[in-house]
């Protein structure tokens, strides 16, 4: 397992966010927080990245214990939900923000942007501010900043929900791609079940800051193990989806 | 919500209702309301005319009124440019001051939740609520002979009240909120998101703050800046208890007005007045002049 949560609580001014949560996501692999809104998912994304610190638990990264290693120092990735680009700063510098922080060289920073620009399809855009980019754009441009320090795991919080219904499709197969082009560990924040079982390796349902089940898209729409899981995902589109993905491996 | 967001800043930034009220207005103006347009120009004019422009152009007329040699000395008056010092070291203070304070307390309470957040923002507003005279007794009665702290300061020979001391700390308690108010709305209507996205890429805080924080501030905070120089020049309830009207002492620019015309030293008073007027004005020029940055951004 390459990112693990043990026994993980936490409380917000008396709010249970998290009880008890335990998981695990292997290495490579594309997971899916999913659940209702308020079911603590955010919350998860939020403490892995040491935005917030549970109560009581451990979070391992890579075996290691990291609960008291700042989230700066844990080799991660996050992509806010309204991509909280620098909006002072043209997409090149936010990009290279990062590597700036690291003091890398000049030349390394200018040729790494460039090829992130490139792996986003962005090259003619480095010159833009966030201001002047549509919200497909400003997702890749939070993509590539995300990935510019060569993180081991990339934390993304509800990646769709600011872009609209007709690009939300194309975006994740994209996301979809590039994760596994670029092989980094992945997890990511969603309530749209077809967004998690489509693009997911891993779907681990969350509710009331419970966690009800983890396994594959597949396992959680037809084996659902709790009551919550199974009305929460309408397994009748699953198998629609599923039918229509056959159809289309098999022309 | 982006766009939202920047909305809210213009609007607390420039704090300029009118303009939007003129998109409001202006679509009906074919409708038979010019004669409504021009009554309210009239009436508007007419209310500055006699409030504002009338009694400057009488400051600066009666200034003249001996000519130029008496309006020379009064200013040129070694008393007078004391005045002007302290009152230009009192407000240098107070910028200082209510900036880094400023600035702190709005990143605080715009960046952490924590419990008793509200009560703090409400606290800091209380120079606003007070009476300036009443802010001044409050020092004479903390820091006077006879005051709470009076013994202490005495045997370490320490004068805060009747001295240079009380008047800026009278100028800095008036002026406490300014720099804070303006910046408050802004950074909280910024968020943290994209604080919290620097922090997790490892950059420090004082980095966040000059490459994240600041550039959304900028116009805020140097309009706050201009408001507090403003006000802390024109000073005069708090400073007047607190001072003790020592001339060439703890005497600032308004105080001085005071006494030259308690004098019957009209044309000196006016004089000294007129400074305060081209201070007052030259602030107006920068004010509008960083309106106008500010809108453009």
């Amino acid at each position: 397992m390459y990112v693990e949560m043990k026994q993980i609580n936490k409380t917000f001014d008396g709010f249970h966010a998290s009880r008890d949560v335990s998981f695990g996501v292997e290495k490579g692999h594309l997971a899916a927080l999913l659940g209702p809104s308020g079911s603590g998912k955010t919350t998860i994304l939020r403490m892995i990245a040491g935005l917030d610190k549970p109560d009581s638990g451990d979070i391992l990264i890579d075996g290691k214990r990291v609960n008291d290693v700042p989230g700066s120092k844990r080799g991660i990735g996050f992509v806010f939900q309204n991509y909280a680009l620098f909006r002072y700063m043209t997409v090149a510098d936010n990009i290279a923000f990062g590597l700036e922080v690291q003091k890398k060289s000049k030349a390394e920073i200018k040729s790494r942007v460039e090829e992130l620009l490139e792996l986003v399809s962005m090259e003619e855009l480095g010159k833009r501010y966030p201001h002047q980019l549509s919200g497909g754009q400003k997702q890749r441009v939070a993509f590539a900043r995300a990935l510019a320090p060569n993180p081991q795991l990339l934390l993304l919080d509800e990646p769709f929900a600011a872009i609209d219904a007709k690009v939300r499709r194309e975006l994740r197969t994209w996301l979809k791609e590039m994760i596994g082009q670029v092989k980094v560990t992945s997890i990511f924040v969603t309530h749209d079940q077809e967004e998690a079982v489509e693009v997911a390796d891993t779907v681990i349902v969350t509710n009331q800051g419970r966690i009800e089940q983890v396994g594959t898209p597949e396992e959680v729409c037809r084996q659902p193990k709790t009551e919550f899981v199974r009305e929460f995902i309408d397994s009748e589109r699953f198998e629609a989806m599923a039918a229509v993905r056959g159809k289309q491996i098999r022309q | 919500m982006e766009k939202e967001k920047q909305k809210t800043y213009e609007q607390d930034v420039i704090g300029d209702g009118v303009q939007s009220l003129q998109k409001v207005i202006a679509p009906h103006k074919e409708e038979g309301g010019r004669g409504v347009k021009y009554a309210l120009i009239g009436i508007s004019a007419a209310f500055l005319f006699v409030m504002l422009v009338l009694p400057l152009a009488v400051v600066i007329s009666n200034a003249f009124r001996d000519g130029w040699m008496v309006f020379r000395e009064a200013v040129m008056d070694e008393y007078t440019v004391k005045a002007l010092q302290l009152t230009l070291l009192a407000a240098i203070s107070a910028v200082t001051v209510n900036t880094i304070f400023g600035i702190f307390a709005s990143y605080l309470l715009s960046k952490y939740y924590f419990r008793g957040r509200q009560v703090l923002a409400s606290l800091i507003d209380i120079p606003f609520s007070i009476s300036p005279v009443i802010a001044g007794l409050v020092f004479i009665l903390t820091f006077g002979n006879v005051g709470w702290m009076g013994e202490f300061l005495k045997s370490h020979d320490i004068k805060i009240v009747f001295a240079v001391p009380g008047v800026v700390l009278a100028t800095i308690f008036v002026t406490f909120p300014f720099v804070f108010r303006e910046l408050f709305p802004v950074m909280n209507a910024q968020g943290k998101d994209e604080e919290e996205a620097a922090a997790l890429m490892g950059a420090g805080g004082f980095r966040i703050f000059r490459r994240i924080t600041l550039p959304h501030i900028k116009w805020a905070l140097l309009y706050g800046i201009v408001l507090c120089s403003a006000r802390a020049m024109g000073e005069f309830g708090a400073v007047s208890v607190i001072s003790g009207h020592l001339r060439g002492k703890t005497n600032t620019l308004p105080l001085h007005v005071e006494i030259l015309y308690n004098e019957f030293n009209t044309t000196a008073a006016f004089a000294v007045s007129s400074i305060l007027v081209v201070l007052a004005v030259v602030i107006l020029i920068i004010r509008s002049l960083i309106q106008q940055k500010g809108k453009e951004r």
